[in-house]
């Protein structure tokens, strides 16, 4: 016979519950190979961005050799960031504050 | 080959002659062999109840560089997260990628194509949205692994293709622009 041992639970920590809002972000890097047009439509069709909010951050790719392309959950940005590499962008995730 | 267009009805049309085809299904279908390659390696490594689920596929990036740009870290500077990441995902984006593959040999094959023997017949695709999205991925992992075996690190490198000393690089840069033309109809036909 036997009774569970009595756990104990880590209090919340209140810091990082406040920073739950955007902790995690989405960056796609530039790389040689895909075509401008095509990381635009990717950013259009997956993301669901105008035309405009697209092509700026294609550009900023292109331009600054990455950018934030999606913020939010760490869940929500691992998906994001699979789904670019089935488009063959190189995608990766970190937290907002790097 | 004919650009891509869209028809009235909603679908993507454009037309190969067979050598083209034939060029498309070869290396897509080179693409499969090299993801099927990495299938199945590195269940052993992790945990056996999570392997028993189906849940666990290699932690360690491919040693192959193709393979490396086509099923990247999802962390840049935490191996540890970046491993963590790859046996919960890796195999379901690898077989992502090889349906992507195998639905473009199979519009070609719709549209005419015989892999055993590809004739002298013109080849019509239609793609629906599915098959849009399935080429615009796949014809971009050919790209990709091109682009690799090409050594193409910067935008430069990608300008230079023709003036290679080596008859066989200038001729795989010429199929590695020829692809980026496919795709780019592609994109402009969605637009």
């Amino acid at each position: 016979m036997t009774t569970p041992t009595p756990v104990e639970i880590d209090q919340p920590d209140v810091v990082e519950d406040l920073e739950l809002e955007n902790p995690w972000v989405t960056v796609v890097w530039n790389d040689p190979v895909n075509l401008m047009s095509y990381v635009a439509y990717v950013f259009r069709n997956y993301f669901g961005y105008s035309e405009q909010k697209a092509t700026k951050l294609m550009l900023a790719v292109h331009n600054e050799g990455k950018a934030v392309v999606s913020s939010g959950r760490r869940e929500q940005m691992e998906r994001h960031v699979q789904a670019m590499h089935e488009y063959g962008l190189w995608a990766t995730l970190q937290r907002a504050d790097v | 080959m004919t650009p891509f267009k869209k028809r009235r009805r909603g679908g993507l049309v454009a037309t190969f002659d067979p050598a083209e085809a034939a060029v498309i299904a070869n290396l897509a279908g080179q693409v499969v062999e090299l993801l099927r390659d990495r299938t199945g390696t590195g269940v052993a490594e992790s945990d056996p109840l999570i392997g028993e689920l189906g849940l666990g596929g290699p932690t360690q990036p491919p040693d192959d560089p193709v393979l490396q740009r086509l099923l990247p870290d999802a962390y840049r500077e935490n191996a540890d997260d970046s491993a963590e990441f790859r046996r919960f995902t890796e195999s379901s984006l690898t077989s992502a990628k090889v349906q992507n593959a195998e639905a473009m040999i199979a519009s070609l094959v719709s549209g005419g194509f015989d892999p055993t023997d590809p004739g002298e017949n013109d080849v019509e695709v239609e793609l629906d949205p599915d098959a849009v999205q399935a080429w615009l991925k796949s014809l971009t992992d050919i790209r990709l692994s091109l682009g690799v075996r090409l050594g193409i690190e910067t935008e430069e490198d990608a300008m230079l293709l023709d003036k290679s000393a080596d008859p066989a690089a200038v001729a795989m840069g010429e199929l590695y622009d020829w692809l980026g033309y496919v795709q780019e109809t592609l994109v402009q036909a969605l637009a």
